[in-house]
């Protein structure tokens, strides 16, 4: 007891983020790059395992076709990732995805001459619109956001139906240079591949630097605590959900460049998807660690598994049964290192 | 007992009133909607939902999430068609499909209670896990011969009325689940997991082995919502019920309860479920198509959460201000 009282209370006015951090957050750190470590070793060892069976696998044309295929899933995993980071989720960016690339897709048929980066906007902001609905519902309509984002799923699909009215746009329709969006090459690289980089890097970056990026984990790690220094949280939130919706707009449009071909499902189901790559990547579901290169990397991961499947000639009817198995694997041993670290901790403070 | 206001500020009273009104809507947009026929149909129709939302129920009450429900269904049926394409007997195939739903309930579980992974994360991963399985048993093939017997069971109504047999198993089940959520100690217990597991954990509560009961029930019931669903299409296919969960995961949060667990009764579940299917047929009668039919669905979820939200709030406010009841015969000074 008299420790506690020993230590003097620290000035109120000290910057409290600055503060050295408790071992449990640090423990979160180490746990957390050990996850994207443990990661990009499974990735390393599939490949060499693959590779060997068949050196096909590890061609330029093969890694670029992985690559392109993960890019789409990776943009909607980086907006995904702040979103989750607060403790929330957005089970509606498949939708979002679905509503822009149809919209842009339509935009493009009807008026071939608009300026590529105007249908970009375009994109981006009908995304961030629709994260605006979810943004609005969740913080200031104080419903959960699996609750709010469960009903925006249904209902942003539902708005994608009725806009398209059973009408497809074909590649025919649209003009190259809208296609040429995913497709053209930069310094050799698909620009598919460099969007989805950039939006990586630039994400990292800010969830490690800037305040509101390191904000969002005070929330994730402790939304009462996170209030009480004063961390604008209800807007923080509200920004993570337009951010997701945006990043989903932008994949639409992308999505749309990329296959050509779009009706009102494009993009159903891809919430799993972004979900699984976030939760492999080493995001904690309950909000408080993760990075955003960690959620690229386990799309990576799933994309790699998937592409490798299919150059094995394995059962394609086992990729979803190895997608589940690898999200449960992964959640598993990363309970199981926590326990072990936390164990070891406590014998150590106990010796001390 | 004089009648309060605040018994009318259920929400259970509030679904009663909805319900109503959308038998009003879809009785004035088809003449066919309040017909035994249709009526007798829209319930078949919306049995293995109501099935699978009786386990989810139970689990959600007690403040976890099973989203996998649908992908067992669909393994369950994969199982069925399996076997008795085999030449099982039809019996023990369908034993089988519901011990596999078990299996998959004690999966979910013990990953959720003994390992303590998060059970949104968990199911998320056997939904993929679970209906993966379902196409590796069958891949793409459907199985469509079944005895007679049991395609008539799924197609045909209790003689004499238009009652339709899945509606029967509903039922007995429904009641079983009333009983035990609502008239038994274990369903004391869960709402005391939902409300609050620590505690419920310091009070003598076997927090682990009721969750695990839980998932292994609502494993079992999914696996026989596949089963009935099988019955009444005559048909057993790796992508049957393919996402069911969504409407299932609706009826519960529409019937009042809450996501985080601890509160919420089966009453309010069964007119959600009656709600969504009315809603559904009446809006189908009206030639209004099923992704269309989701905006309002969609936009009754989120408004019932808020609904409940603000029933509690003006609930709670009723009761601050009724003064505290005087203790009878109170003797200490």
């Amino acid at each position: 007891m008299p420790d506690s009282t020993a230590t003097a209370p620290e000035p109120l006015d000290a910057p409290v983020l600055d503060r050295p951090r408790p071992r449990t957050a640090r423990l979160l750190d180490v746990v957390g790059r050990v996850r994207e470590v443990g990661i990009a070793l499974a990735l390393g060892l599939l490949v060499l395992v693959v590779a060997i069976q068949e050196p096909r696998f590890v061609r330029p044309g093969n890694i670029e076709e992985i690559l392109l295929s993960v890019s789409i899933l990776s943009i909607v995993a980086v907006g995904q990732t702040l979103v989750v980071l607060t403790r929330n989720i957005d089970l509606s960016v498949g939708s979002i995805v679905g509503v822009s690339a149809f919209v842009c897709a339509d935009t493009m048929r009807g008026s071939p001459d608009l300026p590529i980066p105007l249908i970009l906007i375009l994109g981006i902001l009908i995304g961030a619109g629709l994260g605006v609905v979810n943004g609005f519902l969740v913080t200031v309509g104080r419903v959960p956001a699996i609750v709010v984002t469960l009903g925006t799923l249904y209902i942003f699909r539902g708005v994608d139906f009725v806009i398209a009215e059973g009408d497809q746009v074909n590649a025919a329709d649209v003009p190259d240079g809208f296609l040429d969006l995913a497709t053209a090459r930069v310094l050799g690289i698909p620009s598919l591949i460099l969007f989805a980089v950039v939006i990586v890097a630039v994400a990292s970056y800010g969830l490690r630097r800037w305040r509101s990026g390191r904000e969002l984990y005070a929330i994730g790690s402790n939304p009462d605590a996170a209030r009480l220094v004063g961390v604008p949280s209800g807007r923080l939130v509200f920004g993570a959900f337009v951010i997701c919706g945006a990043l989903a707009g932008l994949a639409g449009v992308l999505w749309a460049a990329r296959f050509g071909t779009v009706d009102a499902r494009a993009g159903s189901g891809l919430e799993l998807a972004v979900v699984a790559a976030v939760v492999v990547g080493g995001v904690n579901i309950f909000g408080g660690s993760g990075t955003a290169y960690g959620a690229a990397l386990g799309a990576i991961l799933l994309g790699t598994i998937e592409n490798a499947l299919s150059i094995l000639k394995l059962n394609p009817f086992w990729l979803q049964a190895i997608q589940g198995a690898v999200i449960i694997a992964a959640v598993t041993v990363d309970a199981l290192i926590t326990r072990r670290l936390q164990r070891a901790l406590r014998k150590a403070r106990r010796r001390a | 007992m004089k009648l309060r206001w605040s018994a009318l500020l259920q929400w259970e009273t509030l679904l009663v009133f909805l319900l109503v009104a959308t038998f009003l809507m879809g009785s004035s947009i088809a003449e066919s909607f309040l017909t035994g026929t249709n009526l007798s149909l829209a319930t078949a129709d919306l049995m293995e939902k109501g099935i699978m939302a009786l386990g989810l129920t139970l689990v959600i009450i007690a403040g976890e999430i099973d989203l996998s429900v649908a992908s067992v269904a669909g393994l369950s049926s994969a199982i069925l068609g399996w076997l008795v394409d085999r030449g099982a007997p039809l019996g023990a195939a369908i034993a089988a499909a519901l011990l596999a739903g078990a299996l998959c309930g004690l999966f979910n579980g013990l990953l959720v209670a003994r390992v303590g992974l998060p059970s949104l994360v968990v199911t998320l991963g056997t939904l993929a896990l679970f209906r993966g399985l379902a196409f590796v048993v069958l891949g793409d093939r459907a199985v469509s011969e079944f005895p007679l017997g049991f395609t008539e069971f799924g197609f045909n109504n209790v003689p004499g009325t238009l009652i339709p047999w899945p509606a029967v198993v509903f039922t007995v089940l429904a009641v079983l689940a009333f009983l035990v959520l609502h008239r038994s100690w274990i369903g004391r217990q869960i709402y005391a997991i939902g409300n609050n597991a620590e505690a419920a954990r310091f009070s003598g509560v076997d927090v682990d082995r009721i969750k695990i009961g839980l998932f292994v029930t609502s494993g079992m019931l999914a696996a026989l919502a596949g089963v009935v669903f099988t019955a009444r299409f005559a048909s057993a296919r790796p992508d049957n019920l393919l996402g069911f969960e969504l409407d299932v995961v609706t009826a519960v949060l529409l019937g009042g309860v809450s996501i985080f667990g601890g509160r919420g009764t089966l009453i309010g579940v069964v007119l959600g479920l009656f709600l969504i299917g009315a809603l559904r047929n009446s809006l189908g009668l009206a030639d209004v198509g099923a992704e269309e039919q989701s905006i309002v669905i969609g936009t009754l979820l989120i408004v019932s959460v808020m609904g409940t939200n603000a029933l509690r709030g003006m609930q709670e406010r009723a009761a601050r201000r009724r003064p505290a009841a005087p203790i009878e015969g109170g003797g200490r000074s």
